[in-house]
């Protein structure tokens, strides 16, 4: 176990674990936490998933882990690291089986005042428009030959076919489709699962929260996004279903061979990798952009669904009751992107797992319209608690490869908060608060509560202390849809 | 033999002790479906046969549980029942699976993978063990 001992401060909000903390790390490690948010994670096993992730080969800079961290399978949530392209290695367990989970805030011009009276009917129309749950199909089936369209087109396929707008397209990361992505590299199971899931928000941690836009922190990048204190906004919290699940757990396998074939030895099998530039590798890296297109489709194909809610809901009853996106980014991702590393410009894989990309002001990657202020990041928080909206920085750019925190981040285990919460007493909590929830599973709800969780005000602004995003606003729920 | 929860931050734990290679990976199928809250239907049953192989113990175990997973979503059906042979011949372990079960009429939670974090099946005085996490 990792002790506060052997870390050194480097700041009130960074810390650091050497390289010569263990014999096998191939760099060091780099935590964004204050000494609380520390004190709390050497309870569990994020710090010595972290050194296990140092090991992979081909690392530059150093392995990094953000506030919201906690113990994952193999590579710590909340972590980021990157592979020097194309002789590093790519590692699936450190993406993730969620492969591009992540999050899509919608904005409106609705105020929260005058919706007020219909968002228990607005919760129950997200509720029936909006596939959730085990086991539960998606809005849309497809045919073989439309899921290999998704896989290479993305958010593309969404607008050809009425499900998206261009604006929609625009403000997603990588306009809502990787290059390279090849659906042949995906197995047949990764399709059968994929085809009847289209349009679906799955169980676990997964949502669909209505919030209003409690406090604003920077008025120009709030009125950039068409964000307005007091309007509703929108959050989707949902990632590539069980076709990204096939894609990790067969590479995964297929990988535990890799590692022998290359000589790579490794602390966890979970952190299993191939070169980025061996056949294995290359397939991955194609099998799991189609698996992140297909993420792309199902978060767009939800906001359509959203859209018809809102529309049954509140046409009529509201002055405006359309929604616009603001942004959509990916929490779970490999990508290959240009950073500065000890001085000198790189070509890298960058695996975020349970971490947000979070480009600086200026990077050519952004719409031409978040250009100035920089990368709009979205950090839900737990159930009944607030999420934020931030702006990727400068900063982030040179000490975290673009990357910020994802979310609160779990403290209690799915046990214990089972043990210590109710799901119908907690429902009721929320609803005397003014929450409207809507839940598949009472055990799942309580798995959800929001003792189970950090506290996402700490984790933000920690994260804000340390430079890599900046606080644009903050959101307050006000009715959930969970799986 | 016996499966117990134990605990993890995000995901979960299962701990499996058992006397010999056919009911770890039977007890590892029941704390499964156990954690997930897995329950059948009360109709007349139905069967599988499975046949695995992998290159050690511990990749047989993840095979046959993601098969498990695999026919709880996409035919929706779970078993109670195992008939399960397991045995190391050819340099590989191969499992030859006889499966009772039935439709599932409701399950509480959805396991996305079977993952293979410190995955190791070890032999102790009182038979094997293992811990298995689940990403869900």
């Amino acid at each position: 176990m990792i002790r506060l001992q052997d870390l050194v401060r480097i700041s009130d909000t960074e810390w650091e674990i050497p390289r010569s903390y263990r014999s096998d790390m191939r760099v060091p490690v780099r935590i964004f936490a204050t000494r609380r948010l520390l004190e709390e994670v050497t309870r569990d096993k994020s710090l010595e998933q972290a050194v296990n992730a140092a090991t992979l080969p081909g690392l530059v800079g150093r392995v990094l882990v953000m506030p919201d961290m906690h113990q994952g399978y193999g590579f710590p949530i909340g972590g980021v690291a990157a592979t020097r392209y194309p002789d590093g290695v790519i590692s699936p367990g450190a993406i993730g089986y969620d492969i591009n989970c992540g999050v899509r805030l919608l904005g409106s011009q609705i105020e929260y005042e005058e919706a007020e009276p219909y968002l228990d009917s607005l919760a129950s129309a997200l509720d029936a428009h909006c596939p959730s749950g085990v086991g539960v199909k998606g809005a849309v089936r497809v045919e073989d030959a439309e899921l290999n369209r998704i896989c290479r087109e993305g958010a593309q396929w969404a607008l050809k076919k009425g499900y998206a707008t261009e604006m929609d397209v625009r403000r997603t990361e990588e306009g809502g489709r990787l290059d390279g992505a090849d659906p042949t590299k995906i197995s047949p199971r990764a399709r059968e699962r994929g085809r009847v899931q289209v349009g679906s928000l799955g169980a676990g941690n997964h949502f669909i929260e209505v919030d209003m836009v409690d406090e604003i922190f920077d008025p120009h990048a709030a009125e950039v996004m068409g964000l307005r204190r007091g309007a509703l906004a929108v959050q989707i919290h949902c990632g590539s279903r069980g076709l990204g699940h096939q894609v990790c757990s067969d590479y995964v396998r297929t990988f535990q061979g890799a590692v022998r074939r290359y000589g790579i030895r490794l602390p966890d099998r979970e952190l299993v990798c191939a070169p980025l530039d061996s056949p294995e590798g290359r397939d991955y890296l194609a099998a799991m952009r189609a698996a992140a297109n297909f993420a792309f489709v199902n978060r767009q194909v939800l906001a359509h669904q959203v859209r018809l809610a809102f529309e049954q809901a509140l046409a009529g009853k509201v002055r405006n009751w359309h929604l616009h996106q603001v942004y959509d980014i990916a929490h779970n991702m490999g990508k290959i992107e240009w950073h500065e590393v000890d001085g000198k410009r790189l070509r890298v894989c960058v695996h975020r797992k349970g971490a947000t990309r979070a480009f600086g002001p200026g990077s050519r990657e952004l719409p031409p319209e978040y250009r100035e202020i920089g990368q709009p990041v979205i950090i839900p928080g737990s159930m009944g608690t607030a999420s934020w909206v931030l702006v990727g920085t400068a900063e982030s750019m040179v000490r975290s490869f673009g990357s910020t925190c994802h979310g609160a981040g779990r403290v209690m285990s799915r046990r214990q908060a089972k043990k210590s919460v109710r799901g119908d007493a907690l429902r009721e909590r929320l609803e005397s608060r003014g929450i409207h929830v809507r839940a598949g599973s009472m055990p799942g709800l309580a798995e959800e509560a929001p003792q189970a969780y950090k506290d996402v005000d700490e984790v933000v602004e920690t994260v804000s202390r340390a430079g890599i995003a900046r606080k644009v606003a903050r959101l307050r729920p006000v009715a959930v849809v969970k799986g | 033999m016996s499966y117990r929860e134990i605990e993890h931050t995000a995901d979960w734990a299962l701990e499996v002790t058992a006397p010999d290679e056919a009911s770890l990976l039977t007890e590892a199928a029941r704390g499964m479906y156990a954690l997930a809250g897995t329950r059948l239907a009360p109709v007349p049953s139905l069967s599988r046969r499975l046949e695995l192989s992998a290159p050690d113990l511990e990749g047989l175990l993840v095979r046959f549980l993601e098969e498990l997973l695999y026919l709880s979503e996409s035919e929706g059906a779970a078993f109670d029942a195992f008939s399960l042979r397991v045995e190391f011949a050819g340099d590989e372990w191969h499992l030859h699976a006889d499966l009772g079960g039935a439709p599932i009429e409701g399950m509480n939670k959805e396991i996305k993978a079977v993952t293979w974090h410190n995955l190791r099946v070890r032999r102790t005085p009182r038979g094997l063990h293992t811990v298995l996490v689940f990403d869900v």
